[in-house]
């Protein structure tokens, strides 16, 4: 079984002390952490159960969005709890264990998926693919620039989801929009909004365990986010 | 002086900047000022709004037993090789 490489010994996965502002969660060890990284050295399983029940099913959904296959990512996974077991005595709090592990994760992911031709990696998309993108909304869908009275207005608003009954608002089908817009996403808003949005991590979480800086996070927070609004108000005008 | 107006295409691209408090004072009053006044962006922003916690309600997985019977294995593996 392959084990990923555990983040001390990858200069370029290893959290540059400094390297985020004070204060943003996820980047350095809290006592909790200390203490369960103690007791897993202690071989206490009681710990690594507790772990593994908090973090089992995020790090399995954040696999899948490097490999294809749900047997695979599982095997990723399950390599990446070897990785975090046999790095624990190199774990020196410089960021929180959370952190740590799903960077352990997605080094391991992101090397098999690369193997699978499916992922690119987070280095090669730098802010030039970011600029390709179009607008978040159809540039139809506002007045011209040289429009006399209102340039850059709505020609007609969007319309207010208020109506929407709850039962619907919240149907399966409703929901399975929102899954298909997020798969069909590029890479790396994917991963973006998969974290951010539906495992409710942290921007600092995110920016730490994907390298990425916290302006680049939310530009691809702001497309993926924009996109499924739009995938959401096609689908609930379509069913008028 | 008052600061131009911001139009609806600039807003609808500052929303994620809004919401993670990334904009600098002076553009969030003028983001501020002109929500106040559009009834189409006031709807845009609560779109994007229950998008976000739209994409937070999508299902959890919950882990296969047979996954955490094996983990707990790779654990007890791991245990012995440490001990001397």
């Amino acid at each position: 079984m392959s084990v990923p490489p555990h983040p001390p010994d990858d200069p370029s996965a290893t959290i540059q002390p400094g390297a985020a502002p004070p204060g943003v969660t996820g980047v350095v060890a809290s006592a909790t952490d200390l203490q369960t990284v103690e007791a897993l050295r202690r071989g206490d399983e009681a710990a690594f159960v507790r772990l593994v029940e908090a973090y089992q099913a995020s790090m399995l959904r954040l696999a899948m969005l490097f490999v294809q296959d749900r047997a695979v990512a599982e095997e990723v996974v399950q390599e990446a709890w070897v990785g975090v077991l046999r790095g624990l005595d190199r774990f020196e709090g410089r960021s929180s264990l959370k952190t740590w592990i799903f960077r352990i994760l997605t080094n391991g992911a992101k090397t098999r998926g690369q193997r699978e031709g499916r992922s690119v990696p987070f280095s090669l998309l730098g802010d030039v693919v970011l600029d390709l993108e179009g607008p978040s909304v159809e540039p139809e869908r506002f007045l011209p620039a040289d429009h006399p009275k209102e340039p850059h207005h709505w020609v007609s608003f969007p319309r207010s989801w208020d109506g929407i009954p709850e039962e619907r608002l919240l149907a399966q089908e409703t929901l399975s929009t929102v899954r298909a817009a997020i798969e069909s996403l590029p890479p790396a808003q994917r991963e973006v909004i998969t974290l951010r949005d539906v495992e409710g991590w942290s921007s600092g979480e995110v920016c730490n365990v994907l390298g990425i800086s916290e302006s680049n996070q939310r530009v691809l927070l702001h497309r993926a986010r924009s996109k499924v609004r739009r995938a959401l108000e096609r689908y609930f005008d379509e069913e008028e | 002086m008052a600061a131009r107006e911001m139009t609806c295409k600039e807003l609808v691209e500052l929303i994620t900047d809004y919401l993670e408090g990334a904009l600098p004072l002076a553009e969030r009053a003028r983001f501020e000022a002109h929500l106040g006044r559009c009834d189409g962006c006031t709807n845009y922003l609560d779109q994007m709004r229950r998008t976000i916690a739209l994409s937070g309600r999508l299902t959890e997985e919950s882990i296969a037993p047979r996954a955490q019977e094996e983990l707990l294995d790779v654990f007890q593996d791991w245990k012995k090789g440490r001990q001397p």
